[in-house]
């Protein structure tokens, strides 16, 4: 085959079609705002019986896991994500997902080697640098608060 | 240098005696629908795990293919086979009891061509009398050692393809006179063009299809109209897209004689398997419950079969590595 890699790499791009976006990205706002408008219904709710804005908060992020802990359990988010996209990868439900399906999915390996070491195979990355990210910024708040700044 | 390294006519040609397809129930639900010796319902088929469900599936074809050449498992001589799991334990598990003398084979998504490729020469190099070349793959277990979790919500862009839950298995005879004969074999060499995305299967494979097909053809003088059928393995849309183009630019235009085991295997659009099918028990199963068939009975005369691997690792792709690709070619003659 007399054909350089960039040549060949051009005829692959010219016969693999593209993600159809204009399809996919109002699909992912569609799903992805419904997630978020439901939590903000339920927080909305936990204000109005008098939970303080910090608690209703973290009682929504608990909702939303759960849901989407029961919903994949159920065999049932991996379809609407499927249409979803980035609107139900990029909230909470995304994070949930990433945890709960490879636990469930290395149960034949057992509860030690299969389920609690592999659950953190795809959301690892996240806490790790989540983590890193937030000490990060803990350092950044804590040197303003230092010269007298007020955040 | 001999430019036709790899291609092995045989002067006493091997016969296929026997085979089996079986496959998942969405394969089975495909347009290959009602052709196959036994569905396996679900993921595991009542088995505890998809390993094990895959094992289950290997050994099925495999004494099915041995029942239909009306032999027993005493009377194969080696068996010839793999998978895509590491260590390949679909087929050393699935083949443990059959105690028939086992040589291991791994090709990727090549394996089927591959095996009944080693078999052949064994046949035809008089030592042996009969061989079983067995290939599978399972969708689950695959996207599990490849991929992603079955139940991870992401979306799999257009270009990739869909593991197919299937098995397929040929008894290769040298002395029982069969209606297939294996004319010739044809090894390739790895082609690596630098692909990277573990999404487009069919992009690897496709450079590795035409360098053994060109090899093959310009070796045997050759071309693709004097076949009835050019069988890729696994292409899928965009690698058999490829193909056709690249054939073209070759001088070996394709046109009309080319069809491939992933585009046969599903529906594209409605069992929305993207590209097309793929894993080395697609090739295999398309093989052993269609076109030998037909083959059997005259519908076709000449098939080369050509099952192309991507060998793919997602360590070295992680240590930012391409995905090489194989392809091997087996030249099967129907009788009149």
């Amino acid at each position: 085959m007399n054909m350089s890699y960039e040549e060949y790499g051009k005829l692959v791009k010219k016969c693999s079609p593209n993600s159809p976006i204009f399809k996919t990205v109002p699909l992912s706002f569609l799903v992805g705002g419904t997630i978020c408008a439901i939590g903000e219904a339920f927080r909305l709710w936990f204000v109005s019986l008098n939970m303080s804005k910090e608690h209703s908060g973290i009682w929504v992020s608990v909702i939303l896991i759960f849901a989407t802990a029961l919903l994949t359990g159920l065999g049932v988010f991996h379809k609407i994500a499927k249409i979803g996209g980035a609107g139900t990868f990029v909230p909470i439900t995304g994070f949930a997902n990433s945890v709960v399906s490879p636990a469930l999915e290395f149960q034949t390996e057992g509860f030690i080697l299969g389920v609690s070491s592999k659950m953190f195979i795809i959301a690892g990355p996240v806490i790790v640098y989540g983590t890193i990210a937030s000490i990060g910024s803990g350092i950044v708040f804590y040197i303003i608060e230092l010269f007298g700044g007020n955040i | 240098m001999n430019k036709a390294r790899g291609v092995i006519f045989f002067e006493d040609p091997p016969s296929i005696v026997g085979f089996a397809a079986v496959a998942g129930d969405m394969e089975a639900s495909g347009p290959l629908k009602g052709k196959f010796d036994k569905v396996f319902e679900g993921d595991m088929d009542g088995e505890k795990s998809f390993e094990k469900a895959e094992s289950k599936m290997q050994l099925c074809a495999a004494k099915k293919a041995i029942e239909k050449a009306n032999l027993k498992f005493e009377d194969i001589d080696i068996a010839f086979a793999g998978d895509l799991l590491n260590q390949c334990i679909g087929t050393n598990y699935g083949l443990r009891e059959l105690e028939i003398p086992f040589a291991g084979v791994y090709g990727a998504c090549s394996t089927m061509a591959e095996s009944i490729s080693l078999a052949s020469v064994f046949v035809a190099s008089g030592f042996i009398d009969r061989a079983i070349a067995v290939t599978s793959s399972h969708f689950c277990a695959s996207e599990r050692q490849f991929r992603f979790p079955l139940e991870y919500g992401g979306q799999r862009p257009l270009t990739a393809q869909w593991t197919a839950t299937a098995a397929g298995s040929v008894v290769l005879s040298g002395k029982v006179e069969g209606n297939i004969k294996v004319k010739a074999v044809c090894i390739g060499k790895i082609v690596d063009y630098q692909i990277k995305d573990m999404n487009n299967m069919g992009a690897a494979m496709a450079p590795a299809a035409v360098n053994t097909l060109v090899k093959f053809f310009k070796h045997t003088g050759t071309y693709p109209q004097d076949y009835d059928m050019i069988l890729t393995g696994d292409l899928g849309q965009v690698g058999s897209t490829i193909l056709s183009e690249l054939m073209d630019r070759e001088g070996y235009p394709l046109k009309g004689k080319h069809s491939d085991c992933g585009l046969l295997l599903f529906e594209r659009e409605r069992q929305d398997v993207h590209s097309g099918g793929s894993g080395c028990g697609c090739s295999a199963a398309v093989l052993c419950a269609d076109v030998l068939d037909r083959l059997n009975c005259g519908k076709l005369k000449t098939v080369l079969f050509i099952a192309t691997g991507a060998l793919m690792s997602p360590t070295a792709n992680q240590q930012g590595e391409s995905i090489p690709g194989v392809a091997h070619l087996v030249f099967l003659e129907g009788s009149e």
